[in-house]
């Protein structure tokens, strides 16, 4: 009996010792397991994490979306719009002690764009190639004038500076063990259980705080998610769900920050991709398709009115939002004379969607609505990856799809419906949009950018190649031990600053 | 002598099988609509990048060309590439594994333990209330789905009595009570399932057992009930028993997705149900292999147990 209790003490302390050795340690919960760490090849939104706290960027963006310094000083834009001047800090270094220099800089952007598979290439395409002009400048020469579309980048995973002497050591598995000169610096990785970070000695940014370790632990199922926030296991679950906030009201452990998300939910229209863009080609039908979906009923029925119904590729208090377009009211009559006048009363099309509950709800409820109208919608559930696929090939008619959204308005529209944008899956083609948008790209006012990008929403609410539903908001639950957290728009969770009570 | 040949001869089977197998899945695997290069770039690829990457992982060339590349490898211990993880299938099956033995051990060791005496108990005492309530539990442990049951115990023991961590997985080498309190939760969810079935196995075949000639001379003989229960009847329901336990375990083996996923273990549940998403056709066929090889290995060990257990096979 006693030998029993003394195991029992034992164990016991040895719990006891293994949850005091933690103390220095954040836990966050993501939503997926991340893929390679690598700046070249990372794809997935929840790679931004803890990359976002290994690899420092040459530049960030604030809460406001501004421009601010992080690895660089300064830029400056030439004159004539076809250079980009970069003035690096001083001291920086990588985690291996190798300095930041502006070989570097001009070794990564190669790195950037040669790499075969890169996926920071169409981030860079404006580079023509990268000059050194002294240890600490760095002049990217343009093959056209889009110097702040460029600086927008490198304030992502494109301007992510990992140490030459690593990569160029590690080559393709630079991923598995990536060397950066971020505030943390990589650890550990357990594919699909966790990745551990600890703070590096030497940042060249003393004033920072912060806990000793991070992990970040994949919990797919966001209800497991909050689960093991709520039980102490974690100290911050991204991606929570309006329906999931209810349960943490009540918690006084537990407080929940929310900011506006960059993305916006869309269904795209097959317009121009193959033979099945007969059914919505002509614009009337889109109209009227539009004409019969009340957003606002979505937004408050299944989002508990948390999530913003919208319209344009930026959210309505954008201020590249068009408000001579604004989301438009419900319209049934409207809707089935549009019908008529297309020649197609009883419309019938289908949806492809995605098994991820949110937009499955959405659609059944988008299909009711029309169901009013005369208008027949079909849901077809398909996995992403097909879906992704048939998108491309044109096997679609209408597909129900998101976009996580970027800084710049560009990034959440160029590529998606430009006539050669890679994601334009409608195949929609506008001359004078795709003049609009390269002006923006290249313009230094912002006043200019700001009526040309409002033009395009114009122009996109009019020929509607998209019906844009709704922007989300990001939900981060926070344990009551966690300050300094500011929620971004991107989502992206910065570490800097943040602070852990024991 | 006559158990060497039988083994022998089994496993010389086992190996047409694998193979079998391990083409069965690269085929089904083809028939998958959709590309790997597209399902790991993403949409925002240009044509060039995605073409670069189907060349970097060999997925331009002919199929046949393809599995044979991978036959080869396989054969030498290399399983290939994970484009979704960046590193080779090999490591990544072989850290994994250790996470996948320990749960289905532990989950068998809970649905053993539990599932067994219970049929024995209903069998000896049928028609009684305990009978009635074995059966009932058995009942719920087939029904009850795993995710439901994962969620309803996180919610009761990790968040209101803090008793055992919501999810995840800590190495025993690096915090031993940790490890071990992770894999409470999990194993109950999944040998309570389990144990369902094997009560019921085990209660039918010990009612066979209990009928018989022998038993029945056992009894005549004035033997003690309990010893006629245990030490005859038992030892030849066992045997249906081992059968559906190697199969289960086998089942373990190939991971269990939906509990991995509800307590976020690395398992290979999880990687199979990731590989699949994201059209990771190495890592599939690898957890495939391994999970065949497995499969085989416990109905080799339900073999040599039907040998101690049944004293005939033996002569």
């Amino acid at each position: 009996m006693t030998r029993g209790l003394r195991l029992l003490a034992l164990a016991l302390m040895m719990g006891w010792a293994g949850t005091a050795l933690a103390q220095g340690t954040l836990r966050i919960g993501i939503n997926e397991d991340p893929d390679a760490l690598d700046p070249v090849t990372n794809r997935l939104a929840s790679g931004r994490q803890p990359l976002t706290a290994i690899c420092d960027k040459l530049f960030d963006v604030n809460t406001d979306l501004e421009v601010v310094p992080q690895l660089a000083e300064s830029y400056e834009i030439a004159p004539d719009g076809m250079s980009l001047i970069v003035k690096l800090r001083p001291g920086v270094r990588f985690h291996d002690g190798e300095p930041l220099t502006a070989e570097a800089v001009r070794f990564v952007t190669d790195r950037n764009i040669n790499t075969p598979g890169s996926l920071r290439r169409s981030e860079l395409t404006a580079v023509e190639r990268v000059e050194v002009v002294d240890p600490l400048t760095v002049r990217f020469v343009l093959k056209r004038p889009q110097g702040y579309l460029l600086v927008i980048n490198l304030a992502e995973r494109a301007g992510m500076m990992v140490s030459p002497k690593a990569a160029q050591a590690l080559g393709d598995r630079f991923g598995t063990q990536p060397v950066c000169a971020g505030p943390y610096r990589f650890v550990e990785r357990v594919p699909q259980g966790r990745i551990v970070v600890e703070r590096f000695a030497d940042y060249w940014d003393r004033s920072a705080v912060g806990p000793d370790r991070i992990e970040y632990l994949p919990i797919t199922d966001s209800t497991v998610r909050i689960a093991a926030l709520r039980s102490g296991e974690i100290q911050i679950a991204e991606r929570l769900t309006p329906t999931d906030l209810p349960q943490l009201e009540a918690d006084p452990n537990v407080r929940v920050v929310s900011t506006a998300d960059l993305g916006y939910h869309i269904i795209r229209f097959n317009t121009n991709n193959g033979p099945r863009s007969q059914v919505l080609r002509d614009v009337r039908v889109r109209r009227a398709i539009e004409a019969a979906v009340d957003r606002q009923a979505m937004v408050t029925a299944l989002f508990e009115d948390k999530y913003l119904v919208g319209n344009q590729f930026v959210n309505p208090s954008s201020p590249y939002y068009d408000t001579t377009h604004p989301v438009p009211a419900r319209d049934v009559a409207l809707a089935q004379r549009l019908l008529r006048e297309a020649g197609t009363p009883n419309l019938t099309f289908t949806l492809l969607v995605p098994a991820e509950r949110e937009r499955q709800e959405a659609a059944q409820f988008i299909q009711a609505m029309l169901a009013e109208a005369g208008i027949t919608m079909n849901i077809e559930t398909q996995d992403n990856a097909t879906m992704l696929n048939n998108g491309r090939r044109g096997q679609f008619e209408a597909l129900f799809t998101f976009w996580s959204g970027r800084a710049h308005p560009d990034g959440n529209v160029f590529a998606h419906f430009t006539c050669q944008g890679p994601q334009n899956d409608s195949r929609y083609c506008n001359e004078e949009l795709d003049a609009i948008l390269t002006r923006a790209r290249e313009t230094t006012s912002e006043e200019e950018r700001r009526t040309l990008y409002r033009r395009a929403n114009g122009i996109l609410v009019d020929d509607k190649p998209g019906m844009i539903l709704w922007h989300r908001r990001t939900f981060t639950g926070l344990s009551t031990r966690v300050s300094g957290f500011v929620p971004h728009p991107d989502s992206t969770i910065r570490v800097r600053g943040l602070s852990l009570q024991q | 002598m006559k158990f060497l040949t039988f083994l022998g001869k089994r496993l010389a089977l086992a190996i047409p099988t694998i193979l079998i197998v391990t083409v069965l899945v690269f085929l089904l695997q083809q028939l998958l609509p959709g590309d790997p290069a597209l399902a790991m770039a993403g949409d925002e690829v240009d044509e060039q990048s995605l073409a670069e990457l189907r060349i970097k992982y060999g997925l331009d060339q002919p199929i046949v060309i393809q599995y044979l590349r991978w036959l080869g490898g396989a054969l030498v211990g290399d399983l290939g590439y994970s484009i979704r993880n960046s590193v080779g299938v090999t490591d990544l099956v072989l850290t994994k594994l250790g996470v996948t033995m320990q749960l289905a051990v532990a989950s068998m060791a809970i649905a053993l333990l539990i599932g067994v005496p219970l049929g024995v108990i209903s069998a000896a005492k049928r028609g009684s209330i305990a009978d009635f309530c074995a059966n009932a539990f058995a009942l719920s442990g087939i029904s009850v789905p795993s995710f439901w049951l994962g969620i309803v115990l996180i919610l009761i023991f990790s968040v209101n009595l803090r008793i055992f961590p919501a999810s995840g997985y800590v190495p025993f080498s690096e915090d031993p009570w940790r490890c071990i309190m992770g894999f409470v939760l999990p194993s109950f969810v999944l040998g309570t399932g389990i144990a369902g079935v094997l009560m019921r196995h085990t209660r039918s075949a010990m009612l066979q057992s209990l009928g018989t000639d022998y038993v029945r001379t056992a009894r005549a003989k004035g033997l003690r009930e309990q010893r006629v229960v245990l030490r005859h009847a038992l030892r030849n329901a066992l045997i249906p028993v081992v059968t559906l336990g190697a199969i289960e375990f086998g089942q373990l083996l190939a991971g269990a997705v939906l509990t991995e996923q509800i307590f976020s273990i690395p398992g290979f549940g999880k990687l199979l149900v990731d590989g699949v998403l994201y059209r990771d056709y190495a890592v599939v066929q690898g957890l495939v292999l391994v999970a065949a090889i497995l499969f085989i290995l416990a109905s080799l060990i339900a073999d040599i147990l039907y040998f101690l257990i049944n004293p005939r096979l033996r002569s």
